[in-house]
């Protein structure tokens, strides 16, 4: 593998994170629980759709035969999308979309600020660009998940069992393969081990705050980053991409 | 003859499709502004990576430079480095209170150094005693606050660093 190949593989995980999440998100558009909220994950969506353009462009420049972001994020089939399952799980109530959200910015923030010194200048700049955004979003989920956490006695519950059902896929952001092995090597990408512990540490204080408990099971999900994903991909996906399929090449 | 500086001027006369009193120039989103042999280069930045604003401003760009019978011109977007509030203008911060939105606070001031929340002062009736609604507002640059004294809801244009 060379390291270009590595690169368009890299950014491609980074874009599709961002793409199928910002997706999800915006599946909440008027749906969101309170108004303010609505436009709150709408305003995140839009950031992470953003930033998975930046992500996927340069992905595409480098691929072996060039593609544009459009044709990356409207035209592969799923098991050519690679973000993590955690992403493509769906909204389930507004607590599990919180801490969904929570398990993906304490993993984001650290990583972009990492590859605030990656060797590649256009990733660095883009993770510059992309950090300023993350740091809201991280904000804006941690205080929600204490507040549901050390909220009435249903949140609390019921934030609990977000917990339960999601935390088994969070442990696949720090998945490395060869990809990471070699640009890591290049000091393009830190490795997920100088990742890891900040998120674990961002996890165990907001979860203390938020008078929430670990999981006992320690179970871990992963595939998506080989693109073997959950049932719902194939859903989101349907939906993503019927316009791009119906009407090939349309713009806005 | 089309000089830099007869550029700057243009440019002050293109506006930002979501804050209309603010031009392209107090927002400092114009990046730079080159010309060489009669040849016009201009390089924007968006505000944020999502802002779907952009095509707009790239297309208003280029209505004002056909209208001043420019014809030899390209226009750039670069993302790095990335934009901060620091370069909106103060001319702008003082349009976008008449406007009524809260303009960025210089948030390195100590209160915010010890964890006290911001103080946004309202853009009405200038009074401190406000509270943040919500960190998102109408769009992705503002915050939505509201005035305890005044009563008035409003948008406070986030600080970005
Ligand atoms: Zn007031």
């Amino acid at each position: 593998m060379t390291k270009q190949e590595a690169l368009h593989i890299y950014l491609l995980r980074m874009g599709d994170d961002s793409l199928i999440l910002g997706q999800r998100l915006s599946q909440l558009c008027g749906h969101g629980p309170i108004l303010e909220e609505d436009i709150a994950l709408t305003n995140v969506a839009l950031d992470l759709i953003g930033q998975a353009t930046l992500f996927l462009e340069y992905s595409g420049e480098l691929a072996e035969q060039p593609k544009t972001n459009d044709e990356l994020a409207y035209l592969r089939l799923e098991k050519e999308y690679v973000n993590a399952i955690l992403v493509e799980q769906p909204n389930g109530h507004f607590g599990d979309t919180i801490l969904r959200q929570f398990l993906f910015d304490a993993y984001r923030k650290p990583l972009l600020e990492k590859l605030l010194d990656s060797n590649d200048e256009r990733l660095a700049g883009i993770a510059e660009k992309s950090l300023k955004e993350t740091k809201y979003h991280l904000r804006h989920s941690s205080e929600w998940v204490i507040r549901l956490g050390d909220g009435t006695e249903e949140s609390h519950e019921r934030i609990q069992n977000s917990l339960e059902s999601l935390l088994r896929y969070a442990h696949e952001l720090f998945f490395e393969n060869e990809v990471d092995k070699l640009l890591i090597a290049e000091g393009i990408v830190p490795s997920a081990e100088s990742i890891f512990p900040i998120w674990e540490k961002t996890l165990n204080d907001v979860l203390k705050e938020a008078t929430l408990t670990l999981p006992k099971n320690n179970w871990k999900f992963q595939g998506g980053r080989e693109g073997r994903h959950s049932e719902h991909m194939g859903y989101l996906l349907a939906e993503m991409q019927y316009m791009q399929r119906t009407y090939p090449n349309m713009e806005w | 003859m089309v000089n830099e500086s007869k550029i700057w001027e243009h440019l002050e006369d293109v506006y930002d499709p979501e804050v209309p009193v603010l031009s392209i120039v107090d927002l400092g989103i114009v990046r730079s502004v080159r010309v060489t042999n009669n040849h016009v280069s201009i390089t924007i930045t968006p505000t944020y990576t999502g802002c779907p604003a952009m095509g707009t401003i790239e297309k208003d760009i280029t209505v004002k430079l056909q209208e001043e019978a420019i014809t030899s011109y390209e226009i750039h977007t670069s993302i790095s480095p990335a934009w901060t509030t620091d370069w909106m203008s103060e001319r702008g911060k003082i349009k976008l209170k008449d406007y009524g939105i809260a303009p960025p606070q210089d948030e390195v001031d100590k209160s915010v150094l010890f964890g006290d929340p911001l103080v946004v002062p309202c853009p009405k009736c200038d009074s401190s005693d406000t509270k943040l609604v919500s960190q998102f507002g109408s769009t992705a640059c503002k915050a939505h606050y509201q005035c305890k004294k005044c009563r008035e809801p409003f948008d406070y244009f986030k600080c970005l660093r």
